[in-house]
């Protein structure tokens, strides 16, 4: 077991707890960009669509893990950052121009609606953040002659200097490599005042006001960050499904996100990787044993949702840590072995905190 | 005189459509002013109470009148044990957990209820189907009419429940001020059962009313994203707001409907919806507090 002696604030701040850190992200980026050459075309678009969705979890999770905030839209964004790429790059700009401009149109766009939306409390936030997924969600449809309704858009190939990024392969570096930086940014961001603001709003909005923070401009900055990476997976989202088509951006993909990030487990980056590899490895177990489950199952319509919900209520109801929290209890258990106790994760008992103005 | 008679048509099967919203914004607001907590799935209860209706009316060949009350004590306990054994376990944990519990818990009565019911939509036959009554030049389904009236009954029931019985004033006293309605003696987790089990009553009546004007089906429950913009215009804790508020949206969705481009129908009551949270966030009908740390 590594105990961490501190000597100095900056280990505080520090991105690496220790160099044992450096060393295995280090080798998992390595082994990451081993495998398009050992794995077949259809695991490296997987994968690819994996980081896609880390990358809208990792957003997500800045929002909601890291600020308390609730985001029922956020497939909204995603479409809107794929529909700015898209229709951009169909005009001619190039590809390393339009995806920033994508994360950032989003990112403005996530402003735009947060700060009238964010001086009301967590619930309303909810309400409106469906209300307003479901508006952009029919200008999607009914827009035609931007984003071609429901006949869809073909999505032109993008290219960096010259070089095509073509196929499963191009996409997925691309993908780790915006992960890399999402994540790098977020973790770094959650070590400034800015990150620690957020955090603190989170905990107790009165605390955090009474300290000087100006709650609505910083639920304003965490809405148009995380909805500008939002917009950035939505770009790289349009090149992996090549033809877009405004129905892929429903209520059920943004429930999906936050799942991401409530079965990774809240208030943690690497819950929102978690999450994503679960909601993307979820659909694909149910494929692989739809034909043996019994009773017609596997045949039913609904049966994904459902699923996705009856995990949901399961985590919230029994393992409200996530996967995260999961994996920590482990290490514990293995690090204090045999010294485990049964208080060791005990849940405090906890009071709801009420929004009601009294 | 047409165009007048036209609009009156609009304004009532509006409003007979705005009073489903309404009664189940009424639903969002009870549960919501007792518990804070805001319960995603009321749409699903709707909808599980209109295919309970239909089982008892079409299977088991119930009378019209029966099944609509057996139905509507069935949705009551099922509301009752879903708030005891399921929503009581997560008070403690932040709210958008039981946003997210609740929107979870609709996609598992969704599934079920098409496991059970099947994905085709139904329908039973009710005293108001296919019926008109006319009033001069104005020719209305008894189907919306039997909606607004339910609905004017059913507040006119629920006031005096909540002003005059025993139990009623017990849910305004905890609804008000939980520490000190337990001091007095009021067993306040089970009067927030009780408020559960109203609101899944309430939401089954909505369903069954609505049953002669659309099919039941299982993607029902998607009017409840409507009836949030109900719940906001009336404040989000005034029960006659919501259903004052379920109306005003029913009424802007048909004349949208009518006088605006195919296309604006659908997201009428969302608009409505976003502007009112940014114009007037506590709604028309909410007083205003301030808070006190």
């Amino acid at each position: 077991m590594r105990y961490l002696f501190r000597t100095d604030y900056r280990q505080d701040m520090a991105l690496w707890r220790h160099k044992g850190d450096l060393f295995w992200y280090g080798l998992l980026v390595v082994g990451l960009l081993v495998i398009p050459m050992a794995m077949g075309e259809f695991y490296v678009g997987e994968l690819g669509g994996l980081f896609i969705f880390a990358i809208a979890g990792v957003s997500l999770m800045l929002l909601v893990g890291y600020t308390g905030l609730i985001s029922l839209g956020h497939s909204a964004f995603l479409g809107i950052g794929a529909y700015v790429n898209s229709v951009l790059l169909a005009k001619g700009v190039p590809f390393i121009v339009t995806l920033p401009a994508a994360g950032l149109f989003t990112a403005l766009c996530g402003a735009a609606i947060g700060w009238p939306t964010l001086r009301m409390s967590g619930l309303y936030l909810a309400i409106a953040t469906l209300a307003f997924g479901s508006i952009v969600g029919t200008i999607f449809q009914k827009w035609t002659s931007v984003t071609g309704g429901f006949d869809g858009f073909p999505v032109p190939t993008p290219d960096i200097f010259g070089y095509p990024i073509e196929g499963a392969t191009g996409i997925y570096y691309v993908s780790l490599l915006v992960l890399i930086f999402v994540i790098w940014l977020t973790a770094n961001l959650l070590r400034t005042p800015v990150g620690r603001a957020m955090v603190a709003i989170r905990d107790s909005e009165v605390s955090a006001q009474s300290m000087g923070i100006h709650i609505a401009r910083y639920k304003a900055l965490a809405f148009a960050i995380s909805a500008g990476m939002t917009g950035l997976a939505g770009a790289l989202f349009a090149h992996y499904v090549r033809y877009l088509a405004p129905d892929a951006f429903d209520v059920l993909l943004s429930v999906q996100f936050v799942t991401i990030v409530f079965v990774g487990g809240l208030g943690s980056i690497h819950g929102a990787v978690f999450g994503a590899i679960f909601v993307r490895l979820l659909p694909q177990a149910i494929a692989i044993v739809r034909d043996d489950l019994p009773f017609g199952i596997g045949r039913m319509p609904g049966l994904e949702p459902s699923l996705f919900g009856l995990v949901l209520v399961l985590v919230i109801l029994f393992q409200p840590g996530g996967i995260n929290g999961l994996w920590l209890k482990t290490k514990h258990w293995f690090q204090a072995f045999p010294l485990k106790r049964q208080a060791s994760f005990r849940r405090q008992k906890s009071y709801a905190r009420s929004e009601r103005l009294k | 005189m047409e165009d007048a008679a036209r609009l009156l048509q609009l304004i009532v099967n509006g409003a007979a459509a705005g009073c489903i919203y309404g009664l189940i914004a009424l639903g969002f607001v009870l549960i919501y002013k007792a518990t804070e907590m805001v319960n995603f799935a009321q749409g699903e209860i709707m909808m599980l109470g209109a295919f309970v209706a239909y089982t008892l009316i079409s299977h088991f060949g119930m009378s019209y009148w029966a099944g609509f009350l057996l139905a509507i004590c069935i949705t009551a306990v099922f509301g009752y044990l879903l708030d005891a054994v399921v929503l009581r376990r997560v008070i403690g944990q932040p709210q958008f957990a039981v946003v997210m519990l609740t929107l979870g818990l609709g996609f598992i009565f969704r599934a079920a209820a098409g496991i059970g019911w099947g994905y085709d939509p139904v329908g039973f036959n009710t005293p108001f189907t296919n019926r008109t009554v006319g009033a001069g030049s104005l020719i209305l389904g008894q189907d919306n009419v039997s909606i607004i009236v339910g609905t004017v009954v059913l507040c006119g029931i629920l006031f005096v429940f909540f002003s005059k019985t025993r139990v009623g004033v017990a849910m305004q006293a905890s609804s008000q001020n939980q520490l000190a309605a337990y001091y007095m003696g009021i067993p306040v987790r089970r009067i927030f059962s009780l408020i559960w089990a109203i609101a899944a009553g309430v939401a089954a009546i909505a369903g069954i009313l609505l049953s002669p004007v659309s099919m039941i089906d299982v993607n029902m429950g998607f009017l409840g994203i409507k009836a949030f913009a109900a719940a906001v215009i009336g404040g989000f804790g005034s029960i006659p707001g919501s259903v004052i508020g379920g109306v005003l949206v029913g009424i802007v969705e048909q004349l949208a409907g009518y006088y605006l481009p195919v296309g604006f129908q659908e997201v009428t009551s969302n608009v409505v919806l976003l502007g009112m949270l940014i114009l007037r966030p506590q709604g028309l009908f909410a007083e205003r507090m301030g808070k006190r740390v």
